[in-house]
C-alpha cells in the first residue's frame, strides 16, 4: 500500500505540470511568510490580490489584458528554448517590435483596418525578429554565447528607442513618446476602457501556431533536434548556424508581436518604459510552462493575474506591490529546482509513515 | 577463504529489477570474472559492493565479516577499490598527485611531493606498473591512465580490486600488459573482480566465472581448459549464438565508389589526418584498424561531410567533390550512409521517438515531408516497417530512443541508414556496447549490405570484428595509413604492433625471429 503510494508520488514529481503547480503554491506560501516577517498580513494581502485579479469584470479584464503581452513574451522564450537558444533579450525585442509598429501605425494613413493592423503586426515581427537575429548572427560570427549578446542588446534597444522617441519621432507634449497611431491601426477593446483587446485572440492564435510549427514542420523538427542533441542534428545534415538564425528570428518576432499588440491595444503609441519587465517575466512564464505553448499560455494567465492583483494589493493595502517580484523569483527558483520540491514532498511522506508506525 | 560474499542481493530501481536474489562468492586471491550482457546487472552488483548503491535486500560479507557499505569511503576502508570504465583522474595533475589524492603524505602540515613520488615509484615497481610519477595525467595514453587508477587502488591498500570493463579501451598490447599486471597482483594475494562481456578474456584470465543474465546468476563455475566461448556465450545469452560470420567473396568487378586522395586535416598546426588516400569499393568491406585518437574520428567526419579538408580531395563515383560544398547534408543526399562511432552523441536524439529518429538526416525527403510539412502518417508507417525489419525491440515507434537498450538504439541507426539504400556505408564502431545477440545480427546485416554491392568502410576498435568482417584492412597510426593488405594476411599480433607505431618492416622482422 505504502509502496504503491510512494511510486505514484514519484511519478507525480516527474510530471512537470504537477511540479509547476506545486512550485506556484510553495512560492505563494513562502512569500506569505516573507510578508508576515515584514509585518504584513498575508491573508489580507492575498485576498486583495485575488479580488484585484478576479473580483469583477473589470478586474478580470485587467488580468487578461496584462496576460496578452506576457503570452507573447513567454512564447518567445519557450520557442527559443525549444530550438536550443537561450533568448534572454525578449525585453529588447519587445521594444524593437513596438517601435516600428507604432511608426507604421502612426504614419501610414488612409488604410482600412484589415490592411493596417496586419502591416503593424508585420512591422513588429520584423523589428523584433531582426533584433533577435542580430544576436544569432553575432553568435555565429564571433562564437559568443547568445545569453550575453541578448542581454546586452536589451540595453541597446532600450536606449536607442528612447533616443528616437526623444528626438526624431517625438510627439508633441511632455511625454517621451511617438505620435498616436491611426484609429485604423488600433486593436478594439473587448471591455471598454480596459487593457483587454482583441490582441488576446491574436496571442492565442500565435500559441497554436508555435505548437503547430514545432510539431508539424521540418524546421520545427530540426530546431528540436538541435536543442536536444546538436551533434546528432549536425550529422543528420541540419545546418545549425542557419537554424539558430531562424530560431532567433521567430522568437524575436513573437516578442515583437507582444510589443506591437501593447502599442496598438493599450497605449496607442510607443512610450519609454512601456515594457515594464514583460520580457523578463517571459523567462519565468516559459520555465513554469515547461516551454510548451499550452503551458506558457496558462502560466502567462497566472502571471497576468498576479500582476493585476499586485496593483490592487498595492492600492488597497499597505503591502508594497513589489512582493509580486519576490513571488515571481520564488516561482523560478522552485520550478527550476524540482529537486527542492521532490525533497519536500518526500520528507512529508516519511513523516507520515513515521506517524503511522508510532500509532 | 572468501574475500567477498554477497548473499541474496536484490536491487529494485524504479521499474527495473536490476539484481534479483544474487549470490556471489569470490575466493581470496583469485581473478573472478563477472560475465554478462549490457543490462544484466553486473555493474549494479559491483556498485553495491563499492557502496554506490544500497541493496534493496541482501547481505554483503567482506573477509568473513558481515558489513553494511553505505558509501565508497566505507568500501575503501574495507579494502575494496574500483577502477571505473571512465577514469576518475584529474588530468592537469601529475601521476603521483593523482595516486595519493585524499591520502597525501605530509611534511610540516604541507603536501610532501617528494615523498609522494617516492612512494608511488616504489609501489609501481613492486607490481610492474610502469609509470612516470612526475608526468601529468593528461599526457598519458589510455593504458597508462588505467595503470594510474590501479596504483590509486593499491595506494589505498586495497585487497579487493573491481575493474569495470577494463579492456574496452585498450589495444591488444595494452591488454596483455594489463593481464600481466593482474596476474602479478593475484600472486601477491590480491582478489580481483573484472566486470566484462568478453568471453575470450574470461577464458584467458579468470579463475572463476559468474554469469549474470537479467539480474540473476545463471552459473558460477571454475574456468577450466575444457570451457569454450560457445558454452559461455550460451550461458550469457540464453540461447546458442553463432560467433562466426559466414562470408564469401563477392564475385565480379569491385569498382571504386568513394575515395580520398591525399586528404589532409590540420588542427592546431598539426596534421591529424596526413595525406590519406583510400578507396572504398563496391562489394567490399574496408576495415580501418587503429588505436582511438589516431585520426579515426577525423576520417569519419571527412567522409560524412562533418569536417572540411585542409588539403586533398573527396571523390565520389569518379567525380571530385567541390571542397567548399561538402556538408553532412550533401553527403547524405549523395548516398553516403553514416553509422556514427558514438551513437549517443552523433547517432540519435534521445528524447525523440523511434519514428523521429529513423528519419533523422532524411527527414526532408518525401514522403516524410513535403514543402516543409511533416507527413506523420507516412513517416510512422515507414518507421514501423523499418523498426520491425531491423528487429528493434520496442513497445511502439512512439517510444523515445533514449529508453531503448544500446543494442536496440544501434538497430534504429542501422535501420535508418540501410533503409535508404545507400551507396556507401561508413560504419564506425557498429557494435560498441551492444549485446552478443545484437552483434551477431549487426554483423550479418553489414555483410548482407556488402553482398548487395554496397561499399563499406568499417572503423572498429575491436580487432576480432575487423578481421572477421573486413575484406581489406588499412592501419591508421598518427593520422597516416601505415600499412594496408588483404584482411587474410593479417593476424592480431601484427595488427596490434602496427597500430601502436611499429613499422611494417620491424613487425616482419620480429615475426621472423619468433
Amino acid at each position: 500500500m505504502t509502496q504503491q503510494k510512494r511510486i505514484s508520488l514519484e511519478k507525480l514529481t516527474q510530471n512537470t505540470t504537477f511540479l509547476s503547480a506545486i512550485a506556484l503554491i510553495l512560492s505563494l506560501l513562502v512569500s506569505g511568510v516573507v510578508m508576515m516577517i515584514a509585518g504584513y498580513s498575508p491573508i489580507e494581502g492575498y485576498s486583495a490580490m485575488f479580488t484585484g485579479a478576479f473580483g469583477s469584470v473589470d478586474n478580470l479584464a485587467q488580468t487578461l489584458g496584462t496576460a496578452t503581452p506576457l503570452i507573447f513574451a513567454g512564447l518567445a522564450m519557450a520557442f527559443a528554448a525549444r530550438g536550443g537558444m537561450f533568448n534572454i533579450g525578449i525585453e529588447g525585442q519587445i521594444i524593437a517590435g513596438a517601435f516600428p509598429a507604432a511608426l507604421v501605425g502612426a504614419y501610414l494613413q488612409g488604410l482600412p483596418w484589415f490592411v493596417h493592423i496586419p502591416l503593424c503586426f508585420l512591422a513588429g515581427m520584423i523589428g523584433g525578429g531582426l533584433w533577435a537575429m542580430l544576436a544569432g548572427f553575432l553568435k555565429n560570427k564571433l562564437r559568443v554565447s547568445e545569453v550575453i549578446l541578448t542581454i546586452m542588446l536589451n540595453y541597446v534597444a532600450q536606449y536607442l528607442a528612447e533616443y528616437l522617441a526623444n528626438y526624431q519621432f517625438k510627439a508633441e507634449g511632455m511625454l517621451v513618446r511617438t505620435e498616436t497611431i491611426q484609429p485604423s491601426a488600433a486593436l478594439p477593446a473587448l471591455i471598454p476602457y480596459s487593457r483587454l483587446t482583441t490582441g488576446i485572440f491574436v496571442a492565442l492564435a500565435f500559441a497554436v501556431f508555435v505548437w503547430w510549427f514545432l510539431s508539424r514542420t521540418t524546421p520545427g523538427y530540426q530546431m528540436r533536434a538541435i536543442a536536444q542533441n546538436p551533434y546528432a542534428a549536425e550529422a543528420g545534415g541540419v545546418n545549425i548556424a542557419r537554424m539558430n538564425l531562424l530560431t532567433m528570428f521567430l522568437s524575436g518576432a513573437l516578442a515583437g508581436m507582444g510589443g506591437a499588440v501593447e502599442v496598438m491595444g493599450v497605449h496607442g503609441y510607443f512610450i519609454v518604459n512601456m515594457t515594464s519587465g514583460y520580457g523578463f517575466d517571459g523567462v519565468a512564464i516559459a520555465v513554469m510552462g515547461n516551454n510548451t505553448p499550452l503551458g506558457t499560455v496558462i502560466s502567462a494567465l497566472i502571471f497576468g493575474a498576479l500582476r493585476a492583483g499586485s496593483t490592487s494589493m498595492n492600492r488597497m493595502t499597505s503591502i508594497p506591490g513589489e512582493f509580486i517580484q519576490v513571488l515571481q523569483a520564488l516561482v523560478i527558483l522552485f520550478v527550476s529546482t524540482p529537486g527542492i520540491v521532490r525533497a519536500m514532498l518526500r520528507k512529508r511522506n516519511f513523516k507520515k509513515n513515521d506517524q503511522k508506525k508510532g500509532a | 577463504m572468501y574475500a567477498v560474499e554477497m548473499h541474496g542481493i536484490t536491487k529494485q530501481f524504479k521499474n527495473v529489477l536490476a539484481n534479483s536474489n544474487v549470490e556471489l562468492m569470490v575466493k581470496r586471491g583469485e581473478i573472478h570474472s563477472l560475465l554478462g550482457e549490457n543490462g544484466a546487472g553486473k555493474s549494479t552488483l559491483m556498485n553495491i559492493l563499492y557502496g554506490m548503491y544500497a541493496p534493496t535486500s541482501g547481505q554483503v560479507v567482506v573477509q568473513g565479516k558481515p558489513v553494511v557499505i553505505e558509501n565508497p569511503l566505507k568500501a575503501i576502508e574495507l579494502g575494496i577499490a574500483m577502477v571505473h570504465q571512465h577514469f576518475m583522474l584529474i588530468e592537469p595533475l601529475t601521476v603521483a598527485e593523482n595516486v595519493v589524492l585524499g591520502y597525501e603524505p605530509k611534511k610540516h602540515g604541507c603536501f610532501d611531493m617528494k615523498k609522494a613520488v617516492e612512494e608511488v615509484n616504489t609501489l609501481a615497481d613492486q607490481y610492474g606498473l610502469h609509470v612516470d610519477a612526475r608526468q601529468k595525467v593528461e599526457e598519458l595514453s589510455v593504458g597508462t591512465k588505467q595503470r594510474v587508477e590501479i596504483l590509486k587502488a593499491l595506494y589505498r591498500k586495497a585487497d579487493i580490486l573491481i575493474l569495470d570493463e577494463p579492456t574496452a579501451v585498450l589495444t591488444p598490447q595494452e591488454v596483455s600488459d594489463l593481464f600481466r599486471v593482474l596476474r602479478k597482483l593475484r600472486e601477491s594475494g590480491k582478489t580481483i573482480i573484472i566486470i566484462t562481456h568478453k568471453l575470450k578474456e574470461t577464458l584467458e584470465l579468470a579463475d572463476t566465472v559468474t554469469v549474470l543474465r537479467k539480474g540473476q546468476v545463471i552459473a558460477s563455475l571454475p574456468v577450466t581448459e575444457q570451457m569454450d566461448q560457445a558454452q559461455l556465450a550460451e550461458l550469457m545469452v540464453g540461447r546458442i549464438v553463432s560467433l562466426e560470420t559466414e562470408k564469401q567473396p563477392v564475385p565480379g568487378e569491385h569498382e571504386v565508389v568513394m575515395a580520398l586522395r591525399g586528404a589532409v586535416v590540420t588542427r592546431d598546426k598539426r596534421n591529424v589526418l596526413d595525406d590519406i588516400s583510400l578507396e572504398i569499393r563496391a562489394g567490399e568491406i574496408l576495415g580501418i584498424a587503429g588505436v582511438e585518437g589516431n585520426g579515426q574520428t577525423e576520417l569519419i567526419d571527412v567522409l560524412t561531410g562533418l569536417q572540411r579538408l585542409s588539403g586533398g580531395a573527396v571523390v565520389l563515383q569518379g567525380k571530385q567533390l567541390p571542397a567548399g560544398r561538402i556538408t553532412p547534408r550533401s553527403m547524405l543526399a549523395a548516398g553516403v550512409g553514416h553509422i556514427p562511432e558514438d551513437r549517443g552523441k552523433r547517432g540519435f536524439v534521445g528524447g525523440f521517438t523511434i519514428a523521429e529518429n529513423i528519419v533523422l538526416g532524411y527527414h526532408r525527403n518525401q514522403p516524410f515531408a513535403r514543402h516543409g510539412l511533416i507527413n506523420r502518417k507516412a513517416r510512422d508507417e515507414f518507421a514501423d516497417r523499418v523498426a520491425r525489419q531491423y528487429d528493434v525491440r520496442m513497445d511502439s515507434i512512439q517510444d523515445t530512443v533514449g529508453s531503448l537498450s544500446g543494442g536496440n538504439q544501434q538497430k534504429v541507426i542501422i535501420g535508418r541508414v540501410f533503409a535508404q539504400d545507400p551507396k556507401v556505408i561508413i560504419a564506425a564502431q557498429p557494435t560498441r556496447g551492444v549485446d552478443i545477440g545484437a552483434i551477431e545480427y549487426i554483423h550479418g546485416e553489414l555483410v548482407k549490405m556488402r553482398d548487395a554491392g554496397k561499399a563499406v568502410l568499417l572503423i572498429s576498435a575491436d580487432l576480432d570484428e575487423l578481421m572477421r568482417l573486413s575484406d581489406k584492412i588499412a592501419v591508421l597510426y598518427d593520422g597516416r595509413i601505415v600499412d594496408r593488405r588483404d584482411a587474410s594476411e593479417y593476424d592480431e599480433r601484427t595488427l596490434g604492433a602496427l597500430m601502436t607505431g611499429h613499422t611494417p618492416d620491424s613487425v616482419e622482422k620480429e615475426v621472423k625471429q619468433a
